[in-house]
């Protein structure tokens, strides 16, 4: 395995999984003591800022529209805080901003709680057959693994146009409903190949010894992976299930040509809800947008570390 | 060899479920969706006649085609350049040691945990073309920034359009090329360092001569997963302006054409795709296949 090309691919002592982000031991020489440095500081730290300000715009963009009823969205405050409380009408008896909230939540909350129906299982199950795949990968010598690997790997790389010709054919023409059990199908099988790469490149990382022993032992292959090697891999299983769970949640591709708004996921209610706004009700659709994107963006702030191990081995190849 | 095949036969039965999905949900359906390329199903009837590689012959005489193509070259230059550059940016300047790193991480990188279809909704509304007292979203900012001259129309704009389509993609990516870059920067030996520093190696020599070469793998990396996103763009841009001919890129257009039952022509247009990311993928993946061998 080359060092640099897959940054946090390597095998590490401590099986770290936030993609080798990790400081190293600072020996740099401490600057800000002479008045350069300090400028030199503050320049840095207000670049960093205004990054950081770049960076949020959209999301206060998001915010602030959609807590403004419709009466009050008008190009020249279009930027500005809203004007009145979330729960104040414009006239009596008006739309409040809150409305655009309660009209998103109705017009995705079926929707939502398919996409939680689709992502859990769809992440678990992948998970559960990348783990076997990497354990067998990483550990058990046989003909022509590397060839195997990389047959593996390559589904990863592929533009899911080059088979979606033919999956919508076999759907109509196995009679599958348009719907999230058809779409479970599709991400459980295209989720193999970088669950297999995550997993086999975790197991890399744990001592060779812990699994030798219990050769030794006599403990067969399944004894091994069911005693020793599941039980050692729950970081491995976090990084994976965030990672399909993220990426069956946040899909559209799959989603438009295998399903319908009646009986799709998230993505599709919500392209629908922002379609059919006209620019004066962006409201509702920024509120859609907001909600649809709570359960991903919690994750990524309760397990953030996890996350970039994903997305540094879904990233590269190895 | 009774024992060999003790040895690999378990390990191959419990890889063999994968093996056989993949080869026939991967490499079964590119092969019959090149077959389906080269025959003249062009509607839902189903009668089909092989007429070799005409359909793509056709594809790339045809102006649509080559406009898509042209949309999608323009989108794939801002993409790389500006998620680079960023990517980069935040990465050096965080690698240089500061406080509360931990966040400046997170926030550069959160986009990429949203969908492009819920940041397309406010996207579509930050690059409203509206001008003037109409203005809002960027051109609002700009007119009251007193940037006026700034203002444009967009993704309206022909070409160069795409430019603008690619903004919202920068944003979400950057984030993710500062992590790789970060990991690259991490990855050097602080020896490596000190020693061109005791040297007297210069800053700008210590980069050109010792940093540079040591990222340059991870540039390579970064830069053929981005190529790679981009080939593949059609969330953004169904999110942003649906499927209509100005901002138009062969993913897009195969949709199109596969709504509008022309499985023949929709199979060649993903052929080519599938081809261009071959083009970038094939050879890593044969490189790092070598890599690892020699390494062990």
């Amino acid at each position: 395995m080359t060092t640099t090309i897959e940054p946090g691919l390597e095998p590490r002592q401590n099986a770290g999984l936030d993609g080798g982000l990790s400081k190293r031991p600072s020996r740099q020489p401490r600057v800000g003591q002479t008045r350069r440095g300090r400028i030199g500081r503050t320049g840095k730290y207000a670049l960093l800022i205004l990054f950081v300000i770049v960076v949020m715009m959209p999301v206060y963009v998001l915010f602030v529209t959609s807590l403004k009823p419709p009466a009050d969205v008008n190009p020249a405050t279009s930027w500005g805080w809203p004007t009145r409380w979330p729960w104040e009408p414009v006239a009596e008896g008006g739309p409040t901003g809150f409305d655009n909230w309660t009209t998103a939540w109705t017009a995705l909350s079926p929707a939502l709680g398919r996409t939680f129906l689709l992502a859990i299982p769809a992440a678990l199950i992948s998970s559960f057959l990348g783990s076997m795949n990497g354990f067998v990968l990483s550990r058990w010598r046989f003909p022509h693994a590397d060839l195997v690997f990389t047959f593996i790997l390559f589904g990863m790389f592929i533009p899911y146009q080059a088979i979606m010709t033919p999956l919508v054919q076999m759907k109509t023409s196995f009679g599958l409903p348009s719907d999230i059990s058809t779409l479970l199908i599709v991400h459980i099988i295209y989720g193999l190949p970088i669950c297999t790469l995550i997993f086999r490149n975790y197991y890399v990382s744990i001592p060779a010894e812990l699994m030798e022993a219990s050769r030794v032992d006599g403990a067969g292959m399944l004894r091994t992976f069911a005693s020793i090697v599941l039980p050692l891999s729950l970081p491995g299983f976090v990084v994976t299930i965030i990672w399909q769970f993220t990426s069956a949640w946040n899909d559209y591709l799959f989603a438009l040509f295998l399903s319908d708004t009646a009986g799709g996921p998230v993505s599709l209610a919500l392209n629908n809800l922002a379609q059919g706004a006209q620019l004066a009700n962006y409201g509702a659709a920024m509120a859609g947008a907001l909600i649809a994107s709570l359960p991903t963006l919690l994750v990524y702030i309760i397990l953030g570390k996890y996350f970039i191990g994903g997305l540094m081995s879904g990233s590269v190849k190895s | 060899m009774r024992k060999g095949v003790r040895n690999w036969g378990p390990p191959l039965l419990l890889i063999s479920p994968t093996i056989i999905i993949l080869g026939i949900f991967v490499y079964g359906l590119i092969a019959v969706n090149i077959q389906v390329s080269m025959t003249n199903r062009h509607s839902l009837v189903p009668a089909t006649e092989f007429v070799g590689i005409d359909n793509y012959i056709q594809l790339l005489t045809e102006d649509r085609f080559l406009h898509s193509l042209m949309n999608l070259a323009v989108f794939t230059v801002v993409f790389i350049a500006g998620t680079m550059v960023f990517g980069f940016i935040w990465a050096w300047m965080l690698d240089k040691g500061v406080g509360a790193e931990g966040i400046f991480r997170s926030v550069y990188l959160f986009p990429m945990a949203i969908s492009f279809v819920a940041s397309g909704v406010v996207w579509r509304w930050l690059l409203n073309s509206a001008e003037g007292d109409r203005a809002s979203g960027l051109n609002r900012i700009f007119e009251s920034l007193g940037l006026g001259f700034l203002q444009n129309s967009w993704w309206n704009e022909p070409i160069w359009g795409m430019a603008a389509i690619a903004m919202p993609a920068i944003w979400q990516l950057s984030g993710y090329i500062m992590a790789l870059f970060l990991a690259g920067f991490r990855g050097i030996p602080e020896e490596l360092r000190e020693a061109a520093r005791m040297d007297g190696a210069s800053e700008w020599k210590l980069y050109r001569h010792v940093i540079f070469p040591q990222l340059s793998p991870v540039a390579l990396s970064a830069l053929i997963i981005v190529s790679h996103m981009s080939l593949k763009v059609f969330d953004l841009i169904m999110a942003i302006t649906k499927s209509i001919y100005q901002t138009e890129v062969p993913a897009t257009y195969m949709w199109v054409t596969l709504t509008s039952n022309d499985y023949a022509k929709s199979a060649a247009i993903a052929t080519v795709l599938l081809i261009l990311a071959s083009v970038l993928i094939v050879p890593y993946l044969i490189h790092t296949a070598r890599a690892e061998k020699s390494n062990r």
